[in-house]
């Protein structure tokens, strides 16, 4: 009984999180389209099925996925042994973004970008396989991210120097960057972070924060996100340049 | 009926290609590195498939209901016949726009509001700052930043002036900013830049970037389409610092 009114206020929550979105299709749609919404039935049974999933996934993140990446962190930090952790770090980092489908997707159009560009030969073959030297590319970008993101926390360097060293390595490759990679570069450090990975880094972060002594994970376990879609505008302008 | 299965199918495929490589490496270290057993073995199962399933759901009905209706809007709304864009125009004035303005503030502003990592985030900022952040106060602050960001991104295109002098500036800002920022709320700042973007926002935003930069004179979809998601990632981070500045300013005055 208690589980059940505890889902029914889930659900609750879900529903109030997408009404804004659905508020504002259906205005436009009416007010300033002046459309008809088409297929009322089947747009009810979708919105249906988000709510449903946003619900589910929530209670599951703080069943599985936050549990998970905090006990994982006070392990490693018993364990002791830093190559480990930092290994473990690039794995996740590297692991969740190669298979991403944003980022499948935004190297399949940086290809078509570079072939019209004359960058590469306007071929299928070297079209693939600039996307997938860029997709590569990203994720070692970003599983280097977690791995400096994951040493910053353990020295405690404030986030604040390596963020603004970052800010000007992009200011930098940009000036030096061709000219049609800089949008799919500044792009592309938005894709990386899946609604998967976000709240296991999460963990994993204010996990560390919270297992070693003198970190702070308000100040310290947060900015491993930050690094993650940095890293890639940086590492994708050098291999524009490169290319 | 039959279409539907299939497109199930395939998106449960694609969910579970997805966090195959996740699930293996976090088991992977902690039976074969770590060596230690789970806690609750049970429960972390049965919210690994929770999260699974829902996702499932999420990305289904997403593909069902919103995502055909939003994009559908996306394309109508910059439309050369709503926009009154006549095809012998060179250049168009920027302030015949304001409705797409308006559906870029307000589509960023509503799908950032229902993103999954961020709901993760802000829960998990909650929790560590012992209730000093509020869940909706922080997802609110992101959620204008988004707005204003991608409403900036579209004038962008329109305007068709480049990408990273609006970038920059706003490195400088967020540099200014994290001069003054309360310190506890810095690294939350630089993260929510991160999380914004993502299952829900992107495939909206890439549509609308799309539709403006195919259908404005003089402007190409694969140069200007991109960078709407740039604008997305950046303007989060002056919000969220701004909120602390102000919360940090009232309190500061109430105690006084």
């Amino acid at each position: 009984m208690r589980l059940l009114r505890h889902f029914a206020a889930s659900l609750l929550d879900s529903l109030r999180d997408l009404t804004p979105i659905v508020a504002v299709i259906g205005f436009f749609q009416i007010f300033i389209l002046q459309q008809p919404i088409p297929n009322l039935g089947v747009l009810l049974v979708g919105t249906l099925l988000v709510v449903l999933g946003l619900s589910l996934f929530i209670q599951g993140l703080n069943l599985a996925l936050f549990p998970l990446g905090e006990s994982m962190a006070w392990d490693f930090a018993r364990k002791g042994s830093l190559n480990w952790l930092l290994l473990f770090a690039f794995a996740l980092g590297f692991g969740t973004t190669v298979a991403e489908p944003a980022l499948i997707k935004i190297a399949e159009e940086a290809a078509k970008i570079a072939a019209t560009g004359g960058m590469i030969e306007d071929n299928q073959q070297s079209e693939d396989s600039y996307a997938n030297g860029l997709r590569y590319t990203v994720a070692v970008s970003v599983g280097f991210a977690i791995v400096l993101g994951v040493l910053r926390i353990i020295k405690g360097w404030p986030v604040q120097y390596l963020i603004i060293s970052g800010y000007l390595g992009v200011v930098l490759m940009t000036a030096l960057a061709p000219e049609e990679i800089i949008g799919i570069a500044y792009d592309s450090g938005g894709v990386t972070t899946s609604t998967i990975t976000v709240p296991l880094v999460t963990a994993l972060g204010v996990g560390l924060a919270s297992s070693i002594k003198g970190r702070n994970p308000m100040i310290d376990g947060f900015g491993l996100i930050a690094f993650a879609s940095l890293t890639p505008m940086i590492f994708v302008m050098g291999y524009g340049i490169l290319l | 009926m039959n279409d539907l299965l299939t497109h199930f199918l395939q998106v449960l495929t694609g969910t579970l290609l997805d966090v195959l490589p996740i699930a293996g490496i976090l088991f992977g270290f902690q039976f074969l590195v770590l060596r230690r057993p789970l806690k609750n073995p049970k429960e972390v199962l049965i919210g690994l498939l929770m999260v699974l399933l829902g996702l499932v759901l999420f990305l289904e009905g997403l593909d069902l209901a919103l995502f055909p209706l939003g994009k559908l809007m996306a394309s109508q709304l910059t439309s050369p016949e709503f926009l009154g864009i006549s095809p012998n125009m060179q250049e168009v004035e920027w302030h015949h726009y304001l409705w797409v303005y308006l559906f870029a503030a307000s589509i960023g502003f509503s799908t950032t509001i229902a993103e999954p990592s961020l709901i993760a985030v802000t829960i998990k900022a909650n929790q560590v700052s012992g209730g000093a952040i509020s869940q909706w106060g922080l997802r609110i602050a992101v959620a204008i930043g988004v707005a204003v960001g991608i409403a900036i991104g579209s004038y962008r295109i329109i305007s068709g002036t480049p990408l990273h002098w609006y970038i920059m500036t706003g490195y400088v800002v967020v540099i200014v900013q994290t001069l003054y920022a309360p310190r506890t709320i810095i690294a939350l700042a630089y993260d929510s830049g991160g999380v914004t973007t993502s299952t829900v926002t992107v495939p909206l935003v890439a549509a609308l970037g799309l539709g403006l930069s195919s259908n404005i004179p003089g402007r190409n979809p694969l140069l200007d389409g991109f960078g709407l998601i740039a604008f997305a990632s950046l303007f989060p981070i002056m919000s969220v610092m701004a909120y602390a500045q102000l919360s940090e300013w009232r309190s500061n005055k109430r105690n006084r």
